[in-house]
């Protein structure tokens, strides 16, 4: 089938961008989203034209390295779905598709539809984990913990730090990819501890990196490709709101 | 070369007791004044970090990701092996070390393996400390699933996300370590040169992806946990920008590669459907707990699965393995594979796959149940194939997932350059000629959280280091060389594209370097990669320039360096005239067609030293002993 792209064109942060139009004659349904994307890169090569620049690594939906607007939805629309796991064969002959990149002041542009998402690297510093030194656990079993609880934990952490919740955000809020961390310690006894250190921490790197704030839109979740539930910001909420009622957490940092 | 593996002696249960206690130790307010390289951030790489920065050493980290996190560790599905016997069903850490060594068909250090086996008890403890989500059973506790190549159920998972988990939780070990200052990361970073100063691994060179900079990073150790070489297949399970250079610059500056010819291929990958695919998506191997494998019995029958009756299918694991069935070791699944698809009775349109099915187990167990075990499979499976694996079996077929080989360490998982660590997949130490499902995670998170915290420790601790700076010869020399390599890279400005090349030189290596090897197809390979290498630096187009961020040239200085490890490969693929796990030389196969290995002849590792360009590297063995697992033929039937 045929494909006409418009896809968004920008050698780098200081310079200006544009769409640019692409044809693909020869798309077979079979193919990934991204395998596309290399048939016109290889011929833009061949041409001697620059290939679109874009990130990518596993191609599995798991590494979170992928994502881009298409057609206005982050990741391209399929439930649940990574662009590197979304499949020709849901687009038409003829089609065409207009490609951007993740849009956030927190998430500068590199070139093409490569972003620097390094903001989120920074939400985990600032209290993304249980301090836990190599060597000073108890054995695993010491602690049982329910199972109902365990699996919503692990519903949490299958977050994939992709951005797509941040691109979709008329605010740009964070709050998804923060939430499903807070939310995964929460529900765990290895997260006690630092609780609402933990929120605390996280809710203020993420407005220092420049994400804005949650109003409760729920683009997030719709386009969320590990379908994390906005329950989570909500569970999040409540442990800042705690956190800052009873001025837990409010331990000197470092 | 000598190659000593500094063994410990003393019974096999108390050698690595015995190391530990004999190993220098530095001085808790001294080891800020050390620094470490580590590059790489997957499991091993992101664990070692993590823990050596908390010991309190300066550590600088690497990855070419733009995150840590983002580590092709992650895509591990299935699980993780431990000797915790939890479910009291005869598991211990002796069973797990014989597992595991002959699993590798007698191909690995015991002291090595027994080791892994011990410390994998502390590995589940480390990571439920640390708020991995692993699977609980209603009481509370963890739960286990088995795994092919063992009888025993020793593996922890998270959901079909074990991988993710695991690194994730290294990862956010390694961020603490970030706001804490011991360790500094460098994302979008990559190794290009390793710097050896008096014999010794002392820094490296790097270049930043963003902006094309030429840095050198120094310091008194290096660890490389970069990961295995699989993408030299161009068709295989690895993340498209997993890639050999890091340990192939070090090989070409002296250590030592270790069987290079031990890759693993993977039985249960989904088919390739045209020309035009990138990568091979794995269905993880835990699906073979509840799927059955078959064919059908008749030659070219293209009847819909379902109109097939029983009679008509053969099960041929099942028949072949009866006691381990669809839970037989990955070489020996994925071989049979190959077989009955050879024989013409392949399923799909390109006749290599067979199905994968579900429906007696969703029948004896209930959907609900299938769904809570493999629900993310299944919806990725029908993401890929549109395909509903519920209804009709999946279609399934082996590809190039990891590879054994790897540069050569000894016990203390230091190369034969001093100084220079190899940890995870990038080294070759544990699995022998095939690794057993569920153990790369195993070994990976061995080796950074418990064994190089101990090793790399005892040698800043027993050496001296004078200082360098970036200006002594060595260290120009490197960058020049790099420098120098990225010019000729953007100077061919040819006819075909990179990727191209890379596809052939795949097709060379999967057609006579994979699943079956024999002397003759090896001799041609050998003809037909310099042929194509000589191609590649005269016809690639490598468009734009170092100072920009520029995929196409990182990409075609990993495919330059894939085309020399090609060769290497098919060297020791010759030279290993035995079939041993992995490694099947037609040649050398028993009357029912398994592997049959040549102990007399072939019971050592074949460590491979650089020759210079154009030379042919020389070999080096080290002979491998068995005093507590003795070499039996495996048998899995």
């Amino acid at each position: 089938m045929r494909i006409i792209l418009h896809v968004w064109r920008q050698k780098n942060a200081s310079s200006p961008g544009k769409l640019m139009r692409y044809e693909i004659p020869n798309v077979n349904p079979e193919m990934s989203f991204l395998e596309m994307l290399d048939v016109l890169n290889e011929d833009l090569i061949l041409k001697g034209d620059d290939p679109v620049a874009f990130d990518h690594d596993c191609r599995e939906g798991i590494c979170g390295m992928c994502g881009m607007m298409i057609n206005g939805i982050a990741h391209g629309g399929r439930r649940g779905t990574t662009v590197c796991q979304l499949h020709m064969r849901h687009f038409k002959d003829g089609d065409e598709i207009y490609l951007e990149p993740w849009r956030a002041r927190a998430f500068p542009l590199i070139r093409d539809l490569a972003v620097d998402r390094s903001a989120f690297d920074r939400i985990i510093a600032a209290g993304g984990f249980v301090s836990v030194p190599t060597g000073s656990a108890p054995d695993g079993n010491a602690i049982p913990i329910p199972k109902e609880d365990a699996d919503l934990a692990m519903d949490a952490a299958a977050c994939i730090g992709c951005g797509a919740c941040v691109a979709a955000c008329p605010n740009a809020a964070a709050a998804l990819f923060t939430a499903a961390k807070v939310s995964q310690f929460a529900l765990l006894p290895q997260g006690q501890p630092e609780r609402y250190d933990r929120v605390r921490a996280m809710v203020a790197q993420a407005g220092a990196e420049g994400f804005g704030g949650c109003t409760n839109v729920g683009e997030c979740e719709a386009v969320c490709p590990k379908q994390i539930r906005l329950e989570f910001i909500a569970r999040m909420n409540r442990d800042f709101l705690k956190a800052a009622l009873t001025r837990r957490g409010e331990t000197p940092s470092a | 070369m000598n190659l000593d593996a500094r063994i410990p002696s003393g019974p096999i249960q108390e050698k690595w007791d015995k190391a530990r206690f004999d190993m220098k130790l530095v001085n808790p307010a001294n080891k800020r004044k050390y620094s470490v390289i580590v590059v790489g951030t997957g499991l091993a790489g992101a664990a070692g970090a993590a823990s050596l920065g908390e010991l309190g050493y300066n550590v600088m980290a690497f990855c070419f990701q733009d995150s840590p996190r983002r580590a092709h560790s992650i895509a591990a599905q299935g699980g993780i092996n431990a000797a915790k016997n939890y479910q009291n069903d005869g598991d211990s850490i002796y069973r797990l070390f014989y597992d595991t060594l002959k699993g590798g068909d007698y191909r690995a250090r015991e002291a090595n393996v027994y080791r892994l086996a011990q410390v994998s008890v502390n590995i589940i403890d480390q990571c439920v400390a640390q708020g991995v989500p692993f699977a609980r059973e209603y009481g509370g506790t963890l739960a286990n699933r088995s795994f092919g190549g063992a009888q025993v159920s020793r593996t922890f998972y998270a959901r079909g996300q074990t991988g993710q988990q695991l690194l994730l939780g290294a990862y956010q070990a390694l961020m603490r370590q970030a706001a804490a200052g011991t360790v500094k990361l460098f994302p979008r970073t990559e190794m290009l040169e390793l710097i050896v100063i008096g014999g010794r691994a002392r820094g490296i060179v790097t270049r930043n992806l963003v902006t094309g900079a030429i840095d050198i990073h120094l310091a008194d150790a290096v660890v490389l946990a970069t990961g295995g070489y699989g993408n030299a297949f161009y068709l295989a399970t690895y993340a498209k920008g997993s890639n050999a250079t890091a340990i192939w610059r070090a090989y070409k500056k002296g250590a030592l590669f270790a069987n290079p010819c031990f890759t693993q291929i993977h039985p249960t990958c989904i088919p390739v459907s045209g020309e035009y695919q990138s990568k091979l998506t794995l269905m993880s191997e835990s699906l073979r707990n509840d799927g059955r494998i078959w064919v059908p019995l008749k030659k070219g029958d293209k009847r819909a699965p379902g109109d097939i009756p029983e009679a008509e299918r053969d099960y041929y694991l099942e028949r072949r393995y009866p006691s381990y069935g669809n839970l037989a070791p990955r070489d020996i699944a994925s071989r049979a594979a190959k077989v009955v698809c050879d024989e013409g009775r392949g399923v799909g349109d390109t006749g290599l796959g067979v199905y994968l099915d579900f429906s007696e187990a969703i029948g004896r167990l209930g959907r609900r149940v299938i769904e809570e075990r493999y629900g993310n499979l299944f919806e990725m499976y029908e993401r890929i194939t549109g395909e509903d694996p519920y209804k009709v079996p999946m279609r399934i077929y082996p590809a190039t997932h990891y590879t054994m080989g790897g540069l050569w360490v000894d016990y203390h998982l230091m190369s034969t350059i001093p100084g220079l660590f190899v940890a995870g997949e990038a080294n070759f130490s544990d699995h022998g000629a095939n690794r057993l499902g569920a153990s790369a995670l195993m070994q990976g998170l061995a080796d950074g959280y418990f064994v190089l915290p101990y090793t790399l420790g005892h040698y800043l601790g027993s050496n001296k280091f004078e200082k360098v700076a970036e200006d002594h010869a060595e260290c120009r020399a490197a960058r020049a060389n790099v420098e120098e390599r990225i010019k000729r890279l953007l100077s061919i400005r040819g006819s075909r594209t990179v990727d191209d090349l890379h596809r052939a030189l795949g097709k060379i290596l999967w057609e006579y370097c994979g699943m079956a090897r024999n002397e003759a197809g090896l001799q041609k390979a050998l003809a037909m990669i310099p042929e194509l290498r000589e191609e590649f630096w005269r016809t690639a187009i490598v468009p734009g320039s170092n100072e920009e961020f520029n995929q196409s040239l990182e990409r075609a200085g990993r495919v330059a360096d894939f085309f020399e490890i090609a060769e290497l490969m098919c060297l020791d693929a010759l030279d290993r005239n035995e079939s041993c796990g992995a490694h099947f030389r037609e040649e050398h196969q028993t009357s029912d067609a398994e592997a049959q290995r040549d102990d007399a002849n072939y019971s050592y590792v074949a460590a491979w030293q650089y020759g210079g360009e154009n030379a042919r590297p020389s070999l080096h063995k080290e002979p491998l002993n068995f005093e507590y697992c003795i070499p039996t033929q495996r048998s899995y039937k």
